[in-house]
């Protein structure tokens, strides 16, 4: 029960930190809950269907299909993420104009809204059907194992949503002036931290090389396996141990979107004073 | 004509050069590594094959090499690795991570 309490929580806080990522990112969007909670269904089947295609998708490419499946969703969830910040610093200042006037959300974001549920979708399926193989195993295995993996299952499950929740909560705090800038460095953040793990992903494909491995190793100090780790890990991309590589995706993703983000802003207020 | 011999003489030997990485295999039988210790030379590319005799999926993960792929029940599944600097790398089967059979070490030298 304990191992499977400890796996779901490691793979459902991922997913749950993308989760109060995006939900606070988008605030201020109508009916965003909806498309939230949209992506979180489409998220849980689309595990069960890799889950159970795992053994087609892993003979695909040469015993490779696995990590180019993978890669695939990251770079996908990256370009996501890179528009929403885009469009994001066009119109984060309408957004926190009106949450500050009103209650009234802006409608002017349906393509905003597309992309909240596929990134979320995206992480609930990238995690969720590595947690569905995990839990089938688990539960088929043992006398009274579904009993235990269930207890455990739900017991992981809760304690991801609670950090998330809590991370969501402190969010919120954050003052309207500064709300959007500190959701967005934490989008760009996210992204960044998804270029890094698809890299690392082409480095194990034999695609790419990895350049130095590890470049550093702070595992002693912080290691992924520590509560701290896993959500240094799923908000920002720590990694313990990474290779050269992972630095240059990481950074390259950064200073792409940020100067996007940048034009853009400059672009929708040309005339006013900054 | 002699070019285009030339050309498939030069790709015959290039793919002669990649199957020239090492191979080497790993089982997992009842949750447990076998070998539980892999000797791989130090500064060479090297395939580890791991073969997943149960019928239920397994998760290869290792922190130091970077490395995490999930193995299907009773199929193969490939993991490049290298080239490393010698010294002792550790995986575990992460569905099983606290049992004592789901743990392993890559040595280089």
């Amino acid at each position: 029960m304990y191992a499977a309490a400890i796996i779901v929580f490691r793979e459902s806080l991922e997913a749950a930190l993308i989760i109060s990522v995006m939900l606070a990112a988008t605030r201020g969007i109508a009916m965003r809950g909806r498309w939230v909670l949209g992506g979180v269904v489409t998220g849980l089947a689309g595990a069960v269907v890799v889950a159970s295609g795992m053994q087609m998708i892993a003979n695909l490419v040469d015993g490779m299909g696995q990590e180019f499946f993978n890669i695939a969703i990251l770079l996908t969830a990256v370009a996501m993420l890179a528009w929403h910040n885009i469009w994001m610093a066009s119109h984060g200042r309408e957004l926190a104009q009106q949450m500050k006037n009103t209650a009234r959300s802006v409608s002017d974001g349906r393509s905003e809204r597309s992309v909240i549920l596929l990134v979320i979708a995206l992480a609930v399926m990238r995690e969720g059907s590595e947690t569905v193989l995990f839990l089938y195993g688990v539960a088929t295995d043992s006398a009274n194992g579904l009993q235990n993996t269930v207890a455990g299952g739900v017991l992981g499950l809760v304690a991801g949503a609670l950090v998330a929740s809590l991370l969501y909560a402190g969010l919120l705090r954050i003052p309207v002036r500064w709300f959007f800038a500190a959701t967005g460095a934490l989008v760009l953040l996210l992204a960044a931290s998804m270029a890094s793990q698809a890299a690392r992903l082409l480095i194990q494909a034999d695609v790419l090389p990895s350049l130095a491995a590890p470049i550093w190793n702070t595992s002693n100090y912080l290691s992924q396996e520590t509560v701290a780790g896993t959500i240094l890990h799923g908000l920002i991309g720590y990694d313990a141990q990474p290779a050269g590589m992972q630095v240059v995706a990481y950074m390259g993703v950064l200073i792409v979107i940020a100067s996007g983000m940048f034009l853009a802003s400059r672009r929708a207020s040309p005339s006013q004073a900054v | 004509m002699k070019n285009q011999l030339t050309l498939i003489a030069f790709c015959l030997a290039a793919s002669q050069a990649f199957a020239a990485t090492d191979e080497i295999t790993l089982t997992i039988e009842n949750h447990t590594f076998q070998p539980k210790e892999l000797k791989v030379p130090a500064g060479k590319k090297v395939k580890i094959l791991v073969v997943n005799q149960d019928a239920t999926p397994a998760e290869f993960e290792s922190k130091p090499l970077n490395r995490e792929k999930v193995i299907p029940g009773k199929s193969t599944g490939v993991i490049n690795v290298g080239p490393l600097k010698p010294g002792r790398y550790s995986f575990v089967e992460e569905y099983h991570e606290n049992e004592a059979g789901a743990q392993g070490t890559i040595v280089v030298e």
